[in-house]
């Protein structure tokens, strides 16, 4: 659901000179390998088949994030930014160049991607809070802050799988927003849930902002982006095409 | 297509003063013992999903083992006579059947972890060293019941428990899952890129059994491949040793083994194992060590991969 851009809050960050993340020059080549079995492989090396086509899912990338910005990354499905934000958050690995980054990493690749629809609402808060970083000390002092600000207090010990998507998915959210890193990435997941909820996970991103907590989001909303990110960096085919204020960014976009 | 070098990829030791790091940098194999939370969590979510909706739930981690021995028994013991020259064969034979159960589940779903998680795997970034770590401790709590039904059914048979056991039990369980985390984090990393592995794996589980003396004496196979090399890899096999060191610790000094050896039977002499007690302990330790590190290596250097082959 797209959020009601009337209720998309301005900007709250504030950003510094503090270098938080650093791409330098990062290319990824994804080959599409069809080949799953050996039996596969040795028909097409007897066939000299080709193995695989390749493309470049990011091609010599450079970017730098500085502490308390909100950066948005923007482009065309399959313009690499999905790509551009797990190698930051270090599921995938360049093939060429390096990233580095200062301070804690929280990856909101996909809201509750590490949910099982077998566990409890409470088994499951512990278990993806531990995987997104956070210590049992810390878990046990928020557990009651995430499961008021998801508002299914009374689901928390039902299996998830009986949830409704929405209820699932405030609680993935308010997980993933309570593990309170330096640097939080975050892919498409602000269109979660109905009004009211969104209204307030926008809030959340806001003081977060203000906390001066440094941002990447990913988003095709263009409209909520231009007025949440500090920058905004728009990718076109792996490459970055244009790096900078939020409202040109997203005219270049449309232009393209 | 060149990589850059792993070692230009971190940053350099005045970038880590200033903070700097790479992503996905870790601890490497050291990662199960510092992430020990989550670890916990891993094998707590493992447990329950493996006995959803399932009314005799950890029951079946008996009823299974059982009916294995049982038809064992009945077979080897029973049919071929197996039970007439073996005082106590019940115990000789569950003794090997743990192992080689434990084996097979520690071995079957490591090689499964990282295929079977693929969803993490590929979207959120978790040192992937957990997910072995999380399938052998799971494998684990599956073992217990069966080694308490063991340690009954030894006790029936008149065995005590003595140091010599303890030092044998312990010796073997180090060798079996020093051995078995090491194959296990191979096929891990290969079943990453090459489904087939999976199947593979089955395959050397199966013939597990029967390639290490859980069903049969040693000195049987010792009769007919003596002084050929398929003697001496048989004995290498790090499960020949494993089984041999829980036959120590659970059947060999038991009451009927040694009141038997003593008589002037024929054959009772081949009931002392070769190399007593521990027989060749250090070459299967060492084997295990061995297999561990090339595990290891193979798991670190493919781990940056799985996340773009699942």
């Amino acid at each position: 659901m797209t959020p009601n851009i009337a209720d998309v809050p301005t900007s709250a960050a504030v950003p510094t000179d503090r270098e938080m993340v650093r791409v330098e020059h990062v290319s990824k080549r994804f080959s599409l390998r069809h080949d799953r079995s050996l039996k596969e492989l040795v028909f097409s090396a007897l066939q000299r088949k080709k193995l695989a086509d390749t493309f470049m899912a990011l091609d010599d990338v450079d970017l730098t994030v500085h502490a308390g910005e909100t950066v948005g990354l923007i482009g065309f499905n399959g313009s690499g930014k999905s790509t551009l934000l797990k190698t930051i958050s270090g599921v995938l690995f360049p093939d060429l160049g390096r990233v580095m980054l200062r301070g804690r990493v929280a990856g909101l690749i996909e809201v509750g991607a590490g949910f099982h629809p077998d566990l409890s609402g409470r088994e499951n808060v512990f278990l993806n809070g531990a995987i997104l970083g956070m210590s049992r000390e810390q878990l046990e002092e928020r557990f009651d802050d995430i499961v008021a600000f998801s508002e299914i207090e009374e689901f928390i010990d039902t299996e998830v799988k009986y949830y409704s998507s929405g209820m699932f998915l405030r609680l993935a959210f308010s997980v993933a927003v309570h593990t309170d890193p330096d640097i939080f990435l975050v892919d498409e997941i602000l269109s979660v849930g109905d009004e009211p909820f969104q209204k307030k996970c926008l809030e959340r991103i806001r003081e977060l902002q203000a906390a001066g907590r440094t941002m990447v989001v990913v988003s095709h909303e263009l409209e909520m982006l231009q007025k949440l990110c500090t920058r905004i960096v728009v990718l076109r085919k792996g490459k970055i095409i244009f790096d900078g204020d939020p409202t040109e960014a997203v005219a270049v976009l449309r232009a393209s | 297509m060149t990589a850059t070098a792993p070692a230009r990829r971190n940053p350099s030791a005045a970038q880590r003063a200033e903070g700097w790091r790479a992503p996905g940098q870790d601890a490497g194999w050291l990662n199960p013992l510092k992430e020990r939370f989550l670890l916990r969590l891993l094998v707590k979510k493992e447990l329950r999903v493996r006995y959803r909706g399932s009314v005799l739930g950890m029951v079946w981690s008996y009823v299974k083992p059982a009916v294995q021995f049982l038809v064992f028994y009945i077979a080897m013991g029973v049919f071929l006579e197996l039970n007439k020259g073996t005082p106590a064969y019940a115990v000789y034979l569950f003794s090997g059947i743990v192992v080689v159960n434990l084996f097979g589940e520690v071995f079957g779903n490591a090689t499964r972890s990282i295929t079977g998680n693929g969803a993490l795997v590929a979207k959120i970034y978790i040192p992937s060293q957990l997910f072995p770590w999380a399938s052998m401790m799971v494998a684990l709590v599956h073992f217990l019941p069966q080694l308490l039904v063991l340690l009954v059914g030894a006790l029936l048979n008149g065995w005590l428990p003595s140091p010599t056991a303890a030092v044998a039990f312990l010796l073997g369980m180090l060798i079996l899952l020093v051995f078995t985390m090491g194959l296990g984090m191979l096929a891990a990393a290969l079943n990453a890129a090459f489904r087939d592995v999976e199947n593979f794996v089955d395959l050397i589980v199966m013939v597990a059994t029967w390639l290490s003396p859980v069903l049969y004496r040693i000195d049987m196979v010792q009769k007919s491949l003596e002084g050929t090399i398929l003697w001496w890899l048989y004995q290498l096999n790090p499960l020949t040793i494993v089984v041999q060191l829980f036959h120590v610790a659970f059947w060999r000094y038991s009451k009927p083994v040694v009141d038997e050896l003593a008589t002037d039977h024929p054959y009772a002499y081949t009931l002392a194992q070769p190399g007593e007690p521990y027989g060749l302990w250090w070459a299967g330790l060492l084997i295990a060590v061995a297999v561990f590190v090339i595990g290891t290596i193979v798991f670190e250097r493919s781990k940056r991969r799985f996340a773009q082959e699942l």
